[in-house]
């Protein structure tokens, strides 16, 4: 299964923010999404999501197009991390959690043992059963995100797409995102992610797509693709390459 | 306490106070029943009893028993849309005239008073006006090309809202002060005095069908608290939804509204209440809010017709209680709901 986009002129009903823009991204690999701000990453995101209709081109989930599909089998094929938000509503983390069974029953119905069992799963495969009970409200930024994630592989998707989901996260938060990004992958998951750290890519994914302006510059696997060259050209500005034994990391020049 | 059990004794204590309200308004009042009179006289009537009427039972079933079922099903009706809109529209300060529901009903009943209509025409003239100011806030809303509609739409609430106000405010003004403004201004204060037993059929129909949509929808509440984006890539047409909910709510707000004049804070006030007691998950809170409103307009409305000679605007008590009750609310329970 391949959720892919041909073409793609990408934008909102007032303004065209890309043009173009060819995607792909198979089971069981990692595609990151790098590039400035406005340069169109959320723009793309969403219109991959199915959010956001095509300007013109078309996403094709599976061969057939993705807009022909219905919301709710979309949703069982598709899932979405947002960056973590504060909730209006103090629900627990399980109920949360348990949102992402949404597309699995009807309109009416209410979740059923299964449902709650692989809830459960969830929480226990990311290390936060503990907070079951407790309110989303309360617990921390990199826990959030975690329930997001959980609320997300809940929904039992092929494809799991996160928006920033490094942002706002402290430095060991940070590396525990990137691992279980990893292991989605490893699980047989396609994941694409946005993020603003060059080295998030390095160390999570596959392939690495570069948007400036609305329009690709550079995409392929991330050791050919990350150069200190293109990444200056990316976010017009000085970058430095550290380079031992071990790998390779870039800092802001 | 784990959140499950808790809801349990939520649940318990929405009940008693259900049961309570409706004890002390079957039997206070310038005609006090006793408890022994009250249940031998339901017995009875349950036995199929059917003598002489005593004085008691036609207080019982003519006089209190229709008010009872009004304020059991206008609290419920206002607790439910309350809670609806404030998921529907991620804000807790969110009250069932939101959307313009009550200012719409309150111009048609206040028209249907200066035309010298009939009670029932009145009633009708008050549910249409509230039908036609939402429908008229949600097709701008929904003509209006914006990011976030759950904001448009409450701007235009607000906007429609005040117009109507102004259009109530320009009948009132026209109307004969001696006969028609008195009766405006007692409606507008919201009252269950005159409630019979025919009014109650205009008010069961619409109450009963929007209660039952939105209790249904418990479940589908939750992903709809969500950012429109987040609930659609969990499965959810949003769009379809949120029309079912704005037109159940609308429908029960408006047949309250209709049946007992303007009685604000209910909607408010209650699912906060509800929250308290059962958490925030819609599932649990939806149907504790209905059983706590009918109990909650309950103790009002008697309070209404006891606490003084001449009867209270329930509007009036609803203020007086609802204000310091909801600022309490707002400096020690806050984290119910950030």
């Amino acid at each position: 299964m391949i959720l892919e986009g041909h073409q793609l002129t990408i934008g909102y009903p007032d303004r065209v923010v890309g043009t173009g823009l060819d995607v792909k991204l198979g089971k069981g690999e990692v595609l990151a999404l790098l590039g400035p701000n406005g340069g169109g990453k959320t723009t793309l995101l969403k219109t991959l999501l199915g959010l956001l209709v095509p300007k013109a081109g078309e996403v094709r989930l599976d061969g057939s197009v993705l807009s022909a599909r219905s919301i709710r089998e979309r949703a069982r094929l598709i899932a979405y991390v947002p960056q973590t938000h504060v909730a209006t509503f103090a629900f627990t983390v399980e109920a949360v959690v348990l949102m992402g069974r949404t597309a699995h029953g009807d309109l009416f119905s209410r979740p059923t043992t299964k449902d709650r069992a692989i809830v459960a799963g969830m929480l226990d495969r990311l290390g936060i059963a503990p907070l079951a009970q407790r309110p989303y409200t309360m617990i921390s930024g990199g826990e959030r995100q975690l329930v997001l994630l959980a609320r997300a592989l809940a929904q039992e998707p092929q494809f799991v797409v996160l928006d920033e989901p490094t942002a706002n996260l402290d430095f060991g938060n940070q590396g525990k995102v990137m691992r279980e990004i990893r292991a989605l992958a490893a699980s047989g998951l396609g994941v694409l992610f946005t993020t603003h750290d060059p080295n998030h890519a390095l160390r999570a994914a596959d392939r690495a797509y570069l948007l400036r302006g609305g329009e690709r510059l550079a995409e392929g696997p991330v050791r050919e693709i990350l150069t200190r060259e293109r990444l200056e050209s990316l976010y017009g500005a000085p970058v430095q390459m550290i380079t031992d034994a071990t790998g390779t990391a870039f800092i802001p020049g | 306490m784990t959140p499950a059990r808790s809801a349990v004794s939520g649940f318990a204590i929405a009940i008693a106070i259900l049961i309570a309200g409706l004890l002390l308004s079957l039997t206070v009042g310038r005609y006090p029943v006793s408890l022994g009179d009250l249940i031998s006289v339901l017995l009875a009537k349950a036995g199929g009893h059917r003598g002489d009427v005593s004085a008691v039972e036609s207080v019982i079933f003519q006089v209190r028993g229709p008010r009872v079922m009004a304020a059991m099903l206008v609290g419920a009706a206002l607790a439910v849309a309350g809670t609806a809109f404030q998921g529907l529209f991620r804000n807790p300060l969110v009250s069932p005239d939101i959307l313009g529901a009550s200012s719409g009903a309150a111009l048609g009943a206040v028209l249907g008073i200066y035309l010298s209509l009939g009670v029932f025409a009145i009633q009708a003239t008050a549910f249409i006006g509230g039908l036609i100011a939402v429908g008229i806030v949600y097709m701008i809303g929904a003509s209006v090309r914006s990011r976030d509609p759950i904001l448009v739409l409450v701007l235009t609430g607000v906007v429609v809202g005040s117009l109507f106000g102004a259009g109530v405010g320009l009948v009132k003004y026209l109307a004969d002060p001696y006969n028609q403004l008195p009766a405006m201004t007692f409606w507008l204060l919201g009252s269950l005095s005159a409630t019979g037993v025919h009014d109650l059929l205009p008010l069961v129909g619409p109450v009963a069908a929007g209660t039952v949509v939105l209790i249904a929808l418990r479940w589908r509440m939750n992903v709809m608290s969500l950012p429109e984006e987040e609930a659609r890539t969990l499965g959810v047409a949003t769009g379809p939804l949120r029309i079912a909910i704005v037109a159940a709510a609308t429908l029960v707000t408006s047949a309250s509204v209709a049946a007992a004049g303007i009685i604000g804070w209910v909607g408010l006030v209650v699912p906060h209440l509800a929250r308290s007691l059962v958490g925030p998950d819609f599932a649990r809170l939806l149907p504790a809010a209905a059983i706590l409103g009918g109990g909650y307009l309950l103790l009002i409305d008697t309070l209404a017709r006891t606490l003084a000679q001449v009867e209270i605007p329930l509007g009036i008590l609803t203020a007086v209680i609802g204000t310091p009750f909801f600022i309490w609310l707002l400096t020690s329970v806050q984290k119910t709901w950030s």
